[in-house]
C-alpha cells in the first residue's frame, strides 16, 4: 500500500493553469511498497504485458504469459538461470536404454499451492490436455514426439484418440512415454513451459482455474485481476529448493515500455524487464549499475521466400551471401541498439555456450562486412531479383523499422544504389504472419527467433528442417534434414552436437537465412531491490530477488 | 417534441448499422488474425482452422457481420483472444474511460467557459490577449507532447503526481491525465464562449436587463450565458464521443486501462469482436450525446420548439 493521496479539492474554477490545479493533488514520491528490510517479506512490483492467450501452459507462447507459468510452475526439469543447462526438477529421474522409450519418476513429496500432490497422473493428464486437437492448445507441436499425436491431433479432420497411447502411467510416481522416433536430448525439452503438470481443479473447472491459476511453483497467484494487474505471493509451503527469497511479486499491465520506464525511473516500479529501444541511449545515466544487459536466446535473421522462384534459383545465392556481406553488423548494433545486440557470426547463440553447440565465426567471412564483396557477389549472382529487395517486417512493435532502414541504407551504400534496398512496413504482427503462411512474401523479411529450450536442435529444427513449423522460407535441403535425424538419434551429446553443427554448415553453405545478430534481454531496477538477474529467456529470475 | 424525440431515434438506426458495419469491414480487411497467435510459428493446420471456428472466422464476412450483429442484441459480443468475454473487458474498461471523460469535460466547462467569459467581456485588454495566445499554443502542441512533459515535470522532475495511473484509475490520478485530455477542447471552448459573449454583449436584451438596474451578475449568468452557450453546448456535446475514443492517446502515455487501450489491443491483435464491441458502444454514445445536445437547445432558447 502506498501513502493515501490527499483528495483534491477543485474548489475554486480559477485556478486556471494545469500546474496550480495539479499541485492541489500531491501523490506521494518515491516507491514505498510494503515490507522491505531484507527479511523476506518485501513485495517487488514489476512491469507486464497482457498475455495474448488463455494462461494455460500449453498455450503460451510468448514471454509475458511466460513469465506467470515461470513462476507458478516447476516442471520435471529447469534450465539454470546462468548456464542454461536443464536439471532435475521435480524429476527423480529420466531413464532410457533407446532414446526413444523413456521412463520418468517423479519426486515424491511435490504439492500444487491447494494442496493437491504432484503425481505422474499430474504429468500425463497435462500432456494428454494439450496434445489434444480439441483444446485448440497453441503449442500442441511440443507433444508432437510423442506416439500416438497424429491420433489426438490429426492434420486435418477430426482425433480418432483423445490421449496420446505413447503416455502411460506405471504407478503414481512413474509414467513411462515412447517416442515416434529417436531424440535423444527429448529429457532436456522438457523444462519447457508446455510440460508443466497441472493439478485436478484445471480439468474440473477450466474457466475458475484460467481466473486464477493454480500451479506448483514458488508463487502462488494471490489476486488477478485480468488486463490490468497479478499479484503473486511466495508461497510458504513450497517443497523446492529454490524458495521465493522476497514475499512476492506484483505484475502490472503496461500499454507502452516507455510509461513503464518512466515510472521507475520516478521510483514507483521496482523492475522493468524491457527498456525502451528510445531510452538506450540514456539508460546508464538513469540507472548506473542498476541496468542489467545479459545475452538471451534469441537471434534475428533475414529469411527468404523460397517458394519464389526469384530467390530459389541456384545462382542467387550469390546474390543472398552479398546481401549479407552488404550489412555492416557492428555500426547498426552499436548506433540503434547501443550494444542490447551482439553481430551473430553463426546462426545458434552465445546462450548455448561452446559445449552446447555455439560456434563464433562458423558463418566465415559470409557474415563480414565488406561493401565491394558484397557489390561484387551481387553482380555475379545477376544482380537483386526484380532489381530491388523489399524487406518486410511489421511495425507495429519491436522498433523494428529503425534497423530495417538502417540495413537497408547499408546495402545501398555497399551498392551505390539508393533505390536497391526499402523497408516493407505490414501494420500488425498478425498480419505479418498471416501473409508468410500463406506464402505471399516477394523479398526478405524479418525472422526473429526466441528459443524455446536451450539446445542447438532449437536453433536449427523448427526453422530449416523440411516443413518445419517455423521454416517461413519452406528452405528444404535433403542433407540438412538428414544430419539432423541422425543428431537427434546420437546419444552421445557431443556427437550429436557435431552433427547439428555441419547441418548449420549446410545452412551455411546455402546461406538459407541472413543471421543478423544476437539479442540480449535488458532491464532496469530500483535501488529498493537488489540480487537481480535475467535468465536466458530474458525473463527476470524473480524468486531470487532480495527486498531492502 | 416526442414525435421529434423518436424520429431522432429512428435515424440512428441506419446510422448505427452503417458504422459498425464499416468498422467490421475494415478490421477484416486487415488480414487472418489468428497467424498472429502463434509466435513465430506457423499455426498447424488443424488448430488454426479449430480457432477460425471458435471465433467464427470460416464463415463468409456478411454472414459473421450477421451473426456477430444477432449475438450483440442479446447481449453477446464474443470472446477476445484471450479468452476473455468482451462485455467483461467493457466492464472494466469504460468506468475508467467514463471517470476520465468527465473529468476532462468538468475542466472544459469550468475552466473554458469562466476564460471565456472573463475574455468576452474584456475584448482587447491584455488578459484576453494573453488567454488566447495561450489557446492558440494549446491548439497547436499535440496532445502527447504535451502529455509527455506534464508526465515527465509533474511526475519524475517534481514528483507531484505518479507518472502511471493505478489500475483502479482514482479521480484525483485523473486529474492531469483529463487535463492532458482536455485541453484542445478547452482551448476551443475558450475560444467559442469569447466569441459568444462578446456578439452577445451588445444585444438588446442586455441592454435592457442593465437598464433594468439588474445587477451584473445576473446580467451575465441568467441572460447573457444562456444566450451564449448554445454553439458552446454543442460542441462540448459532440465531444464527449470524441474524448471517450480518442483517449488512446492519453491513456497510453499514463497507462490508464481504459477504452483507448482496449481498442488498441484490439486493433494490435486485428481481434475484431473487441474493436467492432468497443465501437458499437462508442457510436452510441455519440448518438445520444447529439441526440441529448439537440434536445438541451429547446431548454436554453424557447424559440426553438420541435414540432
Amino acid at each position: 500500500m502506498r501513502g493515501v493521496t490527499r483528495a483534491t479539492r477543485a474548489a475554486r474554477a480559477t485556478a486556471a493553469t494545469a500546474v496550480a490545479l495539479a499541485a492541489t493533488a500531491t501523490a506521494c514520491g518515491g516507491g514505498g511498497s510494503s515490507g522491505g528490510g531484507g527479511d523476506g517479506s518485501g513485495v517487488v512490483s514489476s512491469s507486464w504485458g497482457d498475455p495474448q492467450n488463455p494462461l494455460e501452459p500449453a498455450n503460451t507462447n510468448e514471454v509475458q504469459g511466460g513469465k506467470v507459468l515461470d513462476m507458478i510452475f516447476r516442471g520435471l526439469k529447469r534450465y539454470n538461470a546462468g548456464t542454461g543447462a536443464a536439471e532435475d526438477m521435480l524429476a527423480e529421474k529420466i531413464e532410457t536404454s533407446d532414446s526413444q522409450n523413456f521412463k520418468i519418476t517423479v519426486k515424491g513429496g511435490w504439492k500444487f499451492s491447494n494442496g493437491e500432490a504432484v503425481t505422474a497422473h499430474s504429468f500425463v493428464n497435462a500432456w494428454n490436455y494439450g496434445a489434444s486437437l480439441k483444446n485448440n492448445q497453441k503449442n500442441a507441436y511440443f507433444f508432437g514426439y510423442i506416439d500416438g499425436y497424429d491420433k489426438v491431433h490429426p492434420d486435418s479432420g477430426s482425433q480418432s484418440a483423445d490421449t496420446l497411447s505413447g503416455l502411460k502411467v506405471e504407478s503414481d510416481l512413474t509414467f513411462t512415454v515412447k517416442l515416434n522416433q529417436k531424440f535423444s536430448t527429448f529429457p532436456d525439452t522438457l523444462g519447457y513451459a508446455a510440460f508443466a503438470p497441472l493439478p485436478q481443479t484445471f480439468f474440473d473447472d477450466r474457466q475458475a482455474w484460467l481466473a486464477k491459476p493454480v500451479g506448483n511453483g514458488p508463487y502462488a497467484v494471490d489476486s488477478y485481476n485480468r488486463g490490468s494487474q497479478m499479484s503473486l505471493r511466495a508461497w510458504a509451503d513450497y517443497p523446492g529448493s529454490d524458495k521465493a527469497q522476497n514475499g512476492g511479486i506484483d505484475l502490472k499491465v503496461y500499454t507502452d515500455n516507455n510509461t513503464a520506464y518512466t515510472d521507475l525511473i520516478a521510483g514507483n516500479l521496482d523492475l522493468v524487464d524491457d527498456i525502451p529501444a528510445a531510452q538506450l541511449g540514456n539508460v546508464k545515466a538513469d540507472l548506473g549499475d542498476r541496468y542489467i544487459n545479459t545475452p538471451a536466446g534469441i537471434i534475428q535473421t533475414l529469411a527468404f521466400p523460397f517458394y519464389d522462384k526469384a530467390w530459389s534459383d541456384e545462382k542467387v545465392l550469390k546474390v543472398r551471401q552479398g546481401l549479407s556481406r552488404g550489412i555492416d553488423r557492428k555500426q547498426i548494433t552499436d548506433t540503434i541498439f547501443h550494444q542490447t545486440r551482439t553481430p551473430a557470426t553463426d546462426w545458434t547463440s552465445p546462450v548455448l555456450g561452446e559445449d552446447g553447440g555455439f560456434k563464433g565465426g562458423l558463418c566465415g567471412d559470409s557474415c563480414d562486412y565488406d561493401p565491394d564483396a558484397a557489390k561484387k557477389l551481387i553482380d555475379e549472382g545477376g544482380g537483386l531479383p526484380g532489381g530491388q529487395v523489399k524487406i518486410s517486417y511489421n511495425a507495429d512493435t519491436g522498433s523494428h523499422k529503425e534497423w530495417v532502414d538502417a540495413v537497408c541504407n547499408s546495402i545501398n551504400n555497399a551498392l551505390g544504389n539508393s533505390e536497391a534496398c526499402v523497408g516493407n512496413p505490414i501494420g500488425t504482427f498478425a498480419d505479418f504472419r498471416s501473409q508468410i503462411t500463406q506464402s505471399k512474401m516477394s523479398g526478405p523479411f524479418r525472422a526473429g527467433w526466441q528459443m524455446d529450450y536451450p539446445l542447438i536442435q532449437n536453433f536449427l529444427q523448427p526453422l530449416y528442417y523440411t516443413n518445419a513449423s517455423s521454416n517461413d522460407g519452406k528452405w528444404s535441403d535433403p542433407d540438412f534434414d538428414k544430419l539432423v535425424d541422425q543428431a537427434n538419434a546420437e546419444t552421445d551429446q557431443a556427437k550429436a552436437v557435431g552433427l547439428f553443427q555441419q547441418a548449420e554448415e549446410v545452412v551455411r553453405d546455402n546461406m538459407a537465412a541472413i543471421p543478423l545478430w544476437y539479442q540480449n534481454g535488458s532491464a532496469g531496477y530500483s535501488e529498493r531491490i537488489s540480487n537481480v538477474a535475467l535468465n536466458q529467456f530474458s525473463v527476470p529470475v524473480y524468486n531470487e530477488i532480495k527486498v531492502g | 417534441m416526442g414525435r421529434y424525440v423518436i424520429r431522432r431515434l429512428l435515424q440512428m438506426i441506419p446510422v448505427f448499422i452503417g458504422a459498425t458495419l464499416l468498422i467490421f469491414l475494415m478490421v477484416n480487411v486487415m488480414g487472418d488474425p489468428i497467424a498472429g497467435l502463434c509466435g513465430q510459428r506457423a499455426c498447424d493446420a488443424s488448430t488454426a482452422a479449430q480457432l477460425e471456428k471458435e471465433f467464427g472466422l470460416d464463415k463468409p464476412v456478411w454472414q459473421q457481420y450477421l451473426t456477430y450483429m444477432g449475438n450483440v442484441f442479446t447481449g453477446d459480443f464474443g470472446t477476445a483472444f484471450n479468452g476473455q468475454p468482451v462485455t467483461e473487458l467493457m466492464a472494466s474498461a469504460f468506468p475508467v474511460t467514463i471517470r476520465l471523460t468527465l473529468v476532462a469535460i468538468f475542466f472544459e466547462i469550468v475552466i473554458g467557459i469562466t476564460l471565456g467569459v472573463i475574455t468576452g467581456m474584456r475584448r482587447g485588454a491584455p488578459v484576453d490577449t494573453g488567454v488566447l495566445v495561450l489557446t492558440l499554443v494549446v491548439i497547436s502542441v499535440p496532445t502527447f507532447v504535451t502529455g509527455l512533459l506534464l508526465q515527465l515535470l509533474l511526475g519524475v522532475e517534481w514528483g507531484w503526481i505518479r507518472p502511471s495511473v493505478s489500475p483502479g484509475a482514482p479521480l484525483d490520478e485523473l486529474i492531469v491525465p483529463g487535463l492532458v485530455l482536455a485541453s484542445v477542447s478547452l482551448a476551443y471552448v475558450t475560444r467559442l464562449t469569447r466569441t459568444s459573449i462578446a456578439e452577445n454583449r451588445r444585444a438588446d436584451y442586455v441592454r435592457t436587463a442593465v437598464a433594468k438596474g439588474l445587477p451584473r451578475r445576473r446580467v451575465v449568468g441568467r441572460h447573457l450565458l444562456r444566450n451564449s452557450l448554445i454553439p458552446v453546448i454543442t460542441f462540448i456535446g459532440t465531444d464527449i464521443g470524441a474524448l471517450m475514443g480518442g483517449a488512446i492517446v492519453t491513456e497510453r502515455i499514463f497507462n490508464i486501462h481504459g477504452v483507448g487501450y482496449q481498442l488498441y489491443q484490439g486493433i494490435l491483435r486485428q481481434n475484431t469482436q473487441t474493436v467492432v464491441g468497443f465501437v458499437t458502444v462508442l457510436v452510441l454514445v455519440f448518438l445520444v450525446a447529439n441526440l441529448l445536445v439537440d434536445l438541451l437547445y429547446a431548454v436554453l432558447d424557447p424559440r426553438i420548439r420541435y414540432a
